[in-house]
């Protein structure tokens, strides 16, 4: 692996999102337009915002970056970039690591830009500590980007890929304690939900818990992103059989 | 020194079996540095699958391709081959300096390589230009640009001319017949026989078969054809 052919690739792939402007009003704007409405809709609830808000910051990253990253390594596969590349001297963990980077980055501008606007415009008065929702927030999209890498090799049109948010993201969505309390599922959900990535990212940014709690569901997310990434590399044939 | 310690190529009884299709029946041939190939065949005959095993990227099945002295694939290969796809496999949200930059920077090629190949391929006026706002014989050049990045001794060209006007394809092949001349072994593919004329020597593939391998004069005079398109037609009545 070399860090220099890593940053080409992170700084390649963040110069294609600045041609594409559309792309990266939606990676940045929705999100925060989302969580806005939210937090308007919740005006006549009082602390009702405050308890879904910040659950929210855990999952529009997770699932932006998932489809964007699945639709864009998909490309790369399907446009001949990929096998271009794999006749140069560039590892897979070159390429994942260049992805994993620019789309960490850019997770991490979309959580600060939302959590920032949640404490001051929205009126978000959550009881955690605001840098540790960005902090979630930022693994969140880490966790979006490496599935996304990962479950890009399984699909064989852009049309595919999007299917993959309703058979991948929206169990996690009803599971992860959005809707109803994760303690209030039936036991054998409650067993997955527990250990999903989605519902650590949720339980990573509830207030009053104790610190290893905190840290057991970083590392739940944590290891979901390593796992994810060697999947994505993995993934990645260099020779077609 | 024998023929095979100069060879550029070294391809024996090369098969390839994708699916349960074989693809590739027993392929042989060498190229040393210098020449032109033309490698000619109808759509499907196996020409960017026998180019993709010479990169590497496709499963051989059978037989060997070693490309200097390596076996196809190496990493001690990687980017010495220059390699055009069929599609222009460049990022078309990119500008064509932006794309030239990356991929030399991923070959560890200088900034003035990056000038110099945009100047060999006419695009240093288009250099901030979007890819997607290019033509298709405009970004077919930007796909030669990268393959040219660091005057890799060996090309591998799937299809470069296909679709292109007869102006941009006699440019484009008298960029080839230069690189050869530099000393390059070139291989370009096409399904076009009248390109059989520009090449210095043929490879003829039909249904994954080899069914000549020669000059364009000798495959004149063999068949006793008229034309490339003839020659090839007897070729495969003969074969038949």
């Amino acid at each position: 692996m070399s860090l220099r052919r890593t940053l080409l690739t992170t700084r390649r792939i963040l110069e294609q999102l600045r041609h594409d402007p559309r792309t990266l009003a939606l990676l940045l704007l929705v999100p925060t337009a989302l969580v806005g409405l939210l937090a308007w809709s919740l005006t006549n609830q009082p602390g009702a915002f405050d308890s879904v808000g910040p659950k929210l910051l855990g999952v529009f990253p997770l699932i932006v970056m998932f489809l964007v990253t699945s639709v864009i390594t998909l490309r790369e596969r399907t446009v001949g970039t990929l096998e271009r590349l794999f006749t140069l001297p560039l590892t897979k963990a070159d390429f994942v690591a260049g992805y994993a980077i620019a789309f960490g980055a850019l997770a991490l501008v979309q959580s600060l830009l939302v959590s920032v606007l949640s404490y001051t415009w929205y009126g978000l008065a959550h009881q955690g500590v605001p840098w540790r929702v960005s902090i979630v927030a930022l693994c969140a999209g880490l966790l979006g980007t490496a599935f996304g890498l990962a479950l890009s090799a399984v699909a064989h049109t852009e049309f595919q890929a999007v299917q993959f948010m309703p058979a991948f993201i929206l169990p996690q969505l009803l599971l992860c304690g959005l809707v109803i309390p994760v303690s209030q599922l039936p036991s054998v959900l409650r067993a997955i939900a527990d250990v999903l990535p989605m519902t650590a990212a949720v339980h990573a940014i509830s207030p009053l818990q104790t610190n290893p709690y905190y840290l057991g569901q970083f590392a739940i997310m944590l290891a979901y992103i390593l796992v994810a990434l060697v999947v994505g590399a993995a993934t990645l044939r260099r020779v077609t059989k | 020194m024998d023929s095979s310690d100069q060879s550029t190529f070294e391809v024996s009884n090369l098969c390839v079996i994708r699916n349960g299709n074989e693809i590739l029946k027993s392929i042989s041939f060498h190229a040393v540095p210098g020449e032109l190939i033309g490698l000619l065949g109808p759509s499907g005959s196996g020409k960017s699958t026998l180019m993709r095993s010479l990169l590497g990227v496709q499963a051989i099945t059978g037989g060997s391709a070693r490309i200097m002295e390596s076996v196809a694939g190496s990493l001690s290969l990687r980017g010495r081959l220059g390699y055009m796809a069929q599609t222009s496999a460049v990022y078309l949200d990119l500008t064509v300096e932006e794309n030239i930059r990356y991929f030399a920077g991923v070959l560890a090629e200088p900034l003035s390589e990056v000038a110099r190949v945009m100047d060999v391929v006419a695009l240093t006026s288009f250099s901030h230009r979007l890819v997607s706002s290019l033509s298709g014989g405009e970004r077919t050049r930007v796909s030669l640009g990268v393959a040219l990045l660091g005057s890799p001794p060996a090309l591998i060209l799937d299809e470069p001319t296909v679709g292109l006007d007869p102006i941009l394809r006699r440019d484009l092949w008298r960029t080839f017949e230069g690189l050869a001349r530099a000393g390059a072994t070139v291989i370009v593919s096409s399904h076009v026989m009248d390109e059989a004329a520009r090449c210095a020597r043929l490879l003829l593939l039909r249904d994954g078969t080899l069914l000549f391998d020669g000059t364009p004069a000798s495959l004149l005079a063999a068949s006793e054809a008229p034309g490339y398109d003839e020659a090839f037609e007897r070729l495969i009545e003969g074969d038949q």
